[in-house]
């Protein structure tokens, strides 16, 4: 039988720092709570909004899957292997930060605020040689269906990290239904509703609420407002 | 009555890091940090001093990793082991956090 966890929004930690607001499904920063600590490999899912020109300063990161989903404005990223880009709203960014790597992320623009995504998968491999990429997607492709954003192989849709994760966006009309087989063996499936009303497998879930579900092999999703959400595909021992 | 600091012990290969997840250990006035990369000082500090966590980081070979396991549980038995994961803040809390609460 399927078992389920359910996060909803305003249960989620906070970091307000003035320029940052972010707010963290598991435990981040000055939140800890022992309850939400990871979904399977699933260790950090930050909702985060960035005050025009601010951002994070020159950061460490090691041996995890660090993955940056914009969601409106611009983020500029720069890291210790001279990568220098700037992501936006239909792009997807995935870093391996392996045996270490220091980056920073801004706000690109003085007065908009950026909000993103960034989500932390740990790895399948320690200690791998640090690895950037980003890959601008087609926003039709999500349009009533599961457009894939994330995957293990190198030669499947969307970008590919260092974990058997499959993620998928969707942008749904209300009404419409998509049923999802979970292709990994013990993965389980985090959604994470961006915004609208969704219903899966009979649960109700409304903007920025989470909920993970594993010992399943499919689970249906009805969108019953006009709605957004990612569904992330996760093994839950890794 | 002042209680003594928790006292935490970090491996890690990337020297950078390792400034970092220190300064973060000494950002909170009830941890104390001590930094080594693997290798003999490694194993000297293991057999130096009490320690109440340990921290393996990045760049730790396997065989590296066996030997300081070995070493830890003889001379730190009680002190678990936290493969640190992603560097910045707010995952080194929280890690350090449960570790410490499961003792």
């Amino acid at each position: 039988m399927a078992q389920t966890v359910l996060h909803r929004a305003d249960t989620r930690g906070l970091t307000d720092l003035g320029w940052l607001k972010s707010y963290h499904t598991f435990s981040f920063s000055g939140y800890y709570n022992p309850e939400r600590m990871h979904f399977g490999a699933l260790r950090v899912l930050n909702d985060d909004i960035v005050a025009g020109g601010k951002g994070f300063g020159e950061h460490p990161h090691d041996n995890m899957e660090i993955i940056s989903i914009p969601l409106k404005g611009d983020l500029k990223h720069q890291d210790s292997m001279n990568n220098v880009a700037v992501i936006s709203d239909g792009d997807i960014q995935a870093m391996s930060a392996g045996t270490g790597i220091f980056h920073t992320e801004f706000n690109k623009n003085a007065t908009e605020e950026v909000k993103f995504l960034q989500i932390w998968v740990y790895p399948n491999q320690l200690n791998v040689e640090p690895r950037y990429a980003q890959l601008s997607l087609n926003i039709n492709d999500r349009h009533n269906r599961l457009q894939q954003v994330v995957s293990p192989d190198k030669d499947d849709d969307g970008i590919w990290i260092y974990q058997q994760a499959w993620f998928h966006l969707g942008n749904f009309d209300r009404g419409l239904s998509v049923d999802y087989s979970l292709k990994g063996k013990n993965t389980g499936v985090y959604a994470f509703i961006l915004n609208g009303e969704v219903e899966i497998d009979g649960q109700i879930l409304n903007t920025r609420d989470g909920f993970g579900i594993w010992d399943t092999k499919k689970l249906s999703l009805k969108a019953i407002t006009e709605a957004e959400f990612l569904l992330m595909e996760i093994p839950m021992t890794f | 009555m002042k209680s003594e600091p928790i006292q935490i012990l970090v491996i890690c290969r990337h020297q950078e890091i390792l400034q970092t997840i220190l300064r973060l250990i000494r950002n909170k006035p009830e941890w104390e940090g001590t930094g080594t990369q693997p290798g003999e000082e490694a194993f000297s500090q293991i057999q130096s001093k009490k320690f109440d966590l340990v921290l393996l980081g990045a760049g730790i070979h396997p065989n590296e990793d066996q030997q300081l396991r070995q070493s830890l549980a003889e001379h730190q038995p009680e002190a678990p082991i936290v493969q640190h994961y992603g560097g910045g803040s707010g995952l080194l809390y929280a890690e350090i956090y449960q570790a410490l609460n499961n003792r």
